[in-house]
């Protein structure tokens, strides 16, 4: 019971974390070289613990995300969404790729994501963005393999199932 | 927090469910999409969850604090004794020139009173500090630290030491986004200080610069024209600087030169900033001037001007 709660603790926690983070600016040159922290930790969740992550779940932290940034409401919602369901479609095999095609998955992922974006934002009337627009995906992949590691080592620590 | 329902996923082919599921999300995402961006109702949803949001600014704001009390700190004596120094004679050569200009300023301040006119040159501001807060990817927006707690309303305009900044667009109840004159959907109308030529700025596209689209061919611009705020519009109060015009070229359609400009303000490393406070006239002609008199020294105080209503189909601010 105690051991449930405390996992489902740390779950809720690392999302928080990735929207606190999202909203964390970085200094002005690094600024397109920032990831975007919620897509990596919804993957690693529904890649390490599918029973939990479902497209519900990816809509109300996409929500939470544009209710906190502000821009258009549904557009981190759609993204997210799209996201998780790709990864959970193509989980089982995912999990079974050797870590440097799992990264160039998730970058495909992330480029895909960062295209829905742009699309969503050409819509709206935004301009097209500039090149360095395309940086953070790569950002993204190139930290997965750091990230996946460290929340695997994490859950043994703390000896979450 | 809603929990999956997900069946163990299959190793290749996928559930019909899912696809639904997914469908249904995307659809009910973009129906959410298109209502926020038709009526914008999404900021009245923010302001009623500000109570939980707020909290979640000022968190992420933190590094961005504790970088700079880091940095005032660690900085060695020498470099805040040098910067004391700078910021001393800033001060002494802005004060002398404001001694020059005060006489000047007076003498104005009695031939408007003449006109009877109720231009003043006195600013009556409220300071507010920048939140460092990223409010996604390539967004002209900045989070200051005051909101409808402080009298903060949206519309209002905001300077910083060196020209116009932007205006106050959102208001939550204890913090407020400016909306910066870089952003593409920000115009505001201008006067090129040598010849006095009145146009429309707009931010730019690509970067932190300023575009005219619409100087007409035949104007006299040159790189180097300093550009005032007109006044035109109603909503910023005139003769606040807000760029530099730094490049002048054909417009795409032909029709027209379009001009770039770096703005005044410093956009990117604005940590305090002013909002003004008293608003300029509303659009429209001016209300009739009393008939000739005697000067205003001599004649019983002037009734208050009408208050400042937004204009809503004034150019100033206008959404492109």
């Amino acid at each position: 019971m105690n051991r449930h709660r405390l996992n489902l603790l740390w779950f809720v926690a690392t999302l928080a974390a990735a929207l606190l983070l999202m909203l964390v600016p970085l200094p002005q040159p690094l600024e397109p070289f920032k990831p975007y922290w919620p897509a990596l930790v919804l993957l690693y969740w529904s890649l390490e613990s599918a029973e939990r992550v479902g497209l519900g779940l990816a809509f109300t932290v996409g929500l939470a995300g544009d209710l906190l940034d502000g821009v258009l409401l549904g557009e981190q919602a759609l993204r997210l969404t799209a996201l998780v369901f790709i990864a959970l479609r193509f989980r089982s095999r995912l999990r079974f790729f050797p870590m440097w095609q799992q990264t160039l998955a998730v970058l495909a992922l992330l480029l895909n994501d960062r295209i829905l974006l742009t699309v969503v934002r050409v819509f709206a009337g935004d301009a097209l963005p500039p090149p360095s627009w395309w940086l953070s995906p790569f950002v993204g992949a190139a930290l997965w393999p750091f990230l996946f590691l460290l929340f695997d080592d994490l859950r043994v620590r703390l000896r979450i199932p | 927090m809603a929990l999956a329902r997900e069946d163990s996923s299959p190793l290749f082919a996928g559930s019909v469910a899912g696809t639904l599921r997914l469908i249904f999300y995307l659809a009910l995402a973009m129906v959410l999409m298109v209502l926020d961006h038709r009526n914008g109702w999404m900021w009245r949803a923010r302001y009623a969850a500000a109570v939980a949001v707020e909290p979640v600014y000022r968190l992420a704001g933190l590094p961005a604090d504790g970088v700079r009390a880091l940095g005032v700190a660690f900085a060695d004596r020498q470099r805040l004794t040098e910067q004391n120094q700078r910021l001393r004679e800033d001060l002494l050569l802005a004060n002398a020139k404001l001694n020059r200009m005060a006489a000047v300023a007076e003498q104005n301040e009695r031939l408007k009173e003449l006109l009877a006119t109720q231009h003043s040159l006195g600013l009556n501001v409220q300071l507010a500090r920048v939140i460092g807060v990223d409010l996604g990817a390539g967004r002209h927006r900045l989070m200051i630290n005051l909101g409808a707690r402080d009298g903060v309303k949206p519309g209002q305009p905001v300077i910083d030491a060196r020209g116009l900044l932007g205006q106050v667009v959102e208001v939550l109840p204890t913090t407020a986004v400016l909306m910066l004159v870089t952003d593409p959907n920000h115009a505001v109308p201008v006067t090129v200080e040598r010849t006095g030529l009145r146009t429309i700025a707009y931010g730019a596209r690509d970067g932190d610069q300023l575009s005219l689209p619409t100087v007409p061919m035949a104007a006299d611009v040159q790189a180097g024209d300093r550009l005032l705020t007109s006044g035109l519009g109603g909503r910023f109060p005139p003769g606040f600087p807000v760029g530099t015009v730094t490049a002048v070229g054909p417009a795409a359609n032909g029709l027209f030169l379009e001009a770039r400009a770096r703005p005044s303000a410093d956009i990117n490393r604005s940590d305090d900033v002013l909002l003004l406070h008293d608003q300029a006239e509303p659009a429209g002609p001016p209300a009739p001037a009393a008939s000739a008199g005697p000067p205003a020294g001599l004649a019983p105080a002037p009734a208050p001007g009408p208050p400042a209503a937004p204009a809503a189909g004034a150019a100033a601010g206008a959404a492109r």
